[in-house]
């Protein structure tokens, strides 16, 4: 019976090792499924071409690589909705552990929640059926497909992650710090300014940058609401293309193993699982140097 | 002079408070409206024939059948994947990993990277792995896998949180009564953490159920004409289907993508309310 036991303990140990492995394959095979292909389209397009192209053709007669207007597109996404999510995401925050009583909290937080929770096709067809027509009405120039829009859209479902790592991080500032401000006289406004955000400013900086990278992977808003023409443009009303969505668009058709349009999707997927990577990495080396202990 | 700088320092508090409050009515502004614009286009579309009825040409016959199967059919097998998958290595890291051991931080950063890791390059993963590789074509299945890893971090790190709220009193007891590791779990830990894993995986499966990228990278097609009847059919799923009536230019598209995303929200809404019943319930039996 006790043999029984200790045999039936040690498979089950051994099999929950095996799931956890899981994960780990799971990365080992994102990197060689990636690097295959993209070592393979390097192979047939100089990777300088790629990096410093400034035409993004790869389905056209003459076929061209440039990735830069599919970067700068990128950015731009990126740039634009962090100028929604960031202020507004940490605002939230603020409001939210510094100023909000119990009760306004419970009723705020589930609403944030469902705004996180919604996908991102919804916001998508939020961004083109709602926000374009109203950007066109006060921008008669603005194209239909425009980064202004699909920016907002990101910025907004972006929103609820920032202010939910900030507050956390905030809420995590024991109550003595704040009431030792408050007996000395100062104002919400002042504890929150002068002492939580300065003591919670890593925090900060990794949800910023968790957010950028998530506008930067965000794919089914730009490729509704963002357009599908690669042109290399720093205006944030005309149509561009980012790196998503030209993955989405080549992806719509077939496109079989072995052709230089499937490479070039693994090639430009390879490009955004490593900005997106290194900003995952940045953001939790922020948090690991700057542990706050109280 | 003292009392003036008072009431200019009271002043900013009050202003800095309202510019707080108009961001938060900001948000919920944006969520309404964002539910406002979906039920204003969408909701004179609803109807049981518009459940029932298959993709179509023509706007006024088309129907969400197809893809409503199919993410029933997708969702169901994430489930049985990436749950027990999660859980298990949620019970291994709690509660038999050497927390300081080199393979357990590195089982941590790799599952913490993991959840950054952009959908639409799971996509590729699926495509190259489970569509080629294992050929198993653009199916159910290969679409059922690549969802499981995709949420399997979410899955595992909300189960982390779970099985940490169990009171080490508890465990402490039952191995005191001599009883083995895996009767603590199944008698002790796993009873006492469940409503917290189910809300965890509850959400991370309703994420699944919205993600159209990462199927598209794998080939779901955009227009499914059968209903499918095995997990190596080929499929459509909801928010794709959403997806290929948005981009389409006639505004009658447009108004049936919004029936359907009531559709896919209603079903989102209905599995959050699942879960937090679930929750109750268990809580309740627990205290």
């Amino acid at each position: 019976m006790k043999k029984k036991i200790k045999k039936r303990e040690f498979i089950i140990e051994k099999s929950l090792i095996l799931f956890a492995g899981i994960s780990i394959i799971t990365t080992l095979a994102i990197i060689v499924t990636l690097f295959g292909e993209t070592f393979q389209f390097f192979k047939e397009i100089p990777i300088m071409d790629f990096l410093t192209g400034k035409t993004w053709a790869p389905t056209l007669v003459p076929k061209s690589f440039g990735v830069l207007p599919l970067l700068v597109g990128t950015l731009m996404i990126a740039l634009f909705s962090s100028i929604i999510s960031l202020p507004l995401g940490l605002g939230s925050a603020i409001y939210l552990s510094e100023y909000a009583k119990k009760r306004t909290r419970k009723i705020i937080k589930p609403i944030l929640e469902l705004l996180a929770g919604i996908p991102s096709i919804v916001y998508g067809f939020f961004a083109l059926t709602f926000i374009t027509p109203l950007i066109r009405q006060i921008l008669p120039q603005t194209q239909i497909f425009n980064v202004a829009s699909a920016s907002i859209a990101v910025g907004i479902m972006t929103l609820p992650m920032v202010a939910s790592l900030i507050e956390d991080a905030m809420m995590a500032v024991p109550n003595s710090v704040r009431n030792g401000a408050y007996a000395l006289g100062s104002t919400k406004m002042e504890v929150a300014l002068k002492i939580i955000i300065p003591s919670t400013s890593s925090s900060i900086a990794s949800a910023f940058v968790l957010a950028i990278s998530r506008a930067i992977g965000e794919t089914m808003i730009v490729a509704i609401a963002a357009g599908q023409s690669p042109v290399l443009t720093f205006n944030p009303l005309e149509s561009i293309q980012t790196m998503t969505g030209f993955m989405v668009n080549m992806s719509l058709g077939e496109i079989s193993q072995g052709t230089l349009e499937y490479k070039t999707v693994f090639a430009v997927g390879t490009m955004l699982f490593f900005m997106t990577l290194i900003m995952n990495l940045v953001a939790k080396g922020i948090l690991y140097r700057n542990r706050e202990r109280y | 002079m003292n009392k003036k700088l008072i009431r200019r320092r009271r002043l900013k508090n009050a202003l800095f408070q309202g510019v707080l409050i108009s961001i938060i009515v900001f948000s919920i502004i944006m969520l309404l409206l964002l539910l406002y614009q979906v039920f204003k286009v969408g909701f004179s579309h609803l109807s049981l024939s518009f459940i029932t009825s298959m993709p179509s040409r023509f706007a006024d016959r088309a129907g969400i059948a197809s893809a409503l199967a199919g993410s029933i059919w997708t969702i169901s097998l994430t489930i049985l994947f990436a749950i027990p998958l999660g859980v298990g290595t949620a019970l291994y890291l709690e509660e038999y990993a050497n927390k300081q051991s080199w393979w357990t931080k590195i089982l941590e950063l790799n599952i913490s990277n993991l959840a950054g890791v952009p959908a639409i390059v799971y996509g590729m993963l699926g495509l190259a792995v489970f569509v080629r590789f294992l050929n198993f074509q653009r199916s159910i299945l290969s679409g059922a896998l690549t969802l499981a890893l995709l949420i399997l971090p979410v899955i595992i790190v909300s189960s982390q949180e779970a099985l940490k709220s169990v009171p080490s009193t508890l465990k402490e007891g039952s191995y005191a009564l001599g009883v083995s590791k895996w009767q603590t779990i199944t008698g002790v830990i796993l009873p006492f953490s469940i409503p917290g894993i189910l809300t965890g995986s509850i959400l991370a499966v309703s994420r699944a159920m919205g993600e159209a990228a990462p199927l598209i990278m794998i080939g779901a097609a955009g227009y499914i004409g059968f209903m499918p009847k095995s997990p190596l059919d080929s499929f459509t799923v909801l928010p794709i289907q959403i997806f290929n009536w948005t981009s389409r230019p006639q505004a009658e598209f447009q108004d049936i993508a919004a029936a359907g995303i009531i559709v896919l929200l209603v079903l989102l809404l209905s599995m959050n309310a699942i879960a937090i019943v679930l929750r109750n319930k268990y809580q309740n039996r627990m205290d």
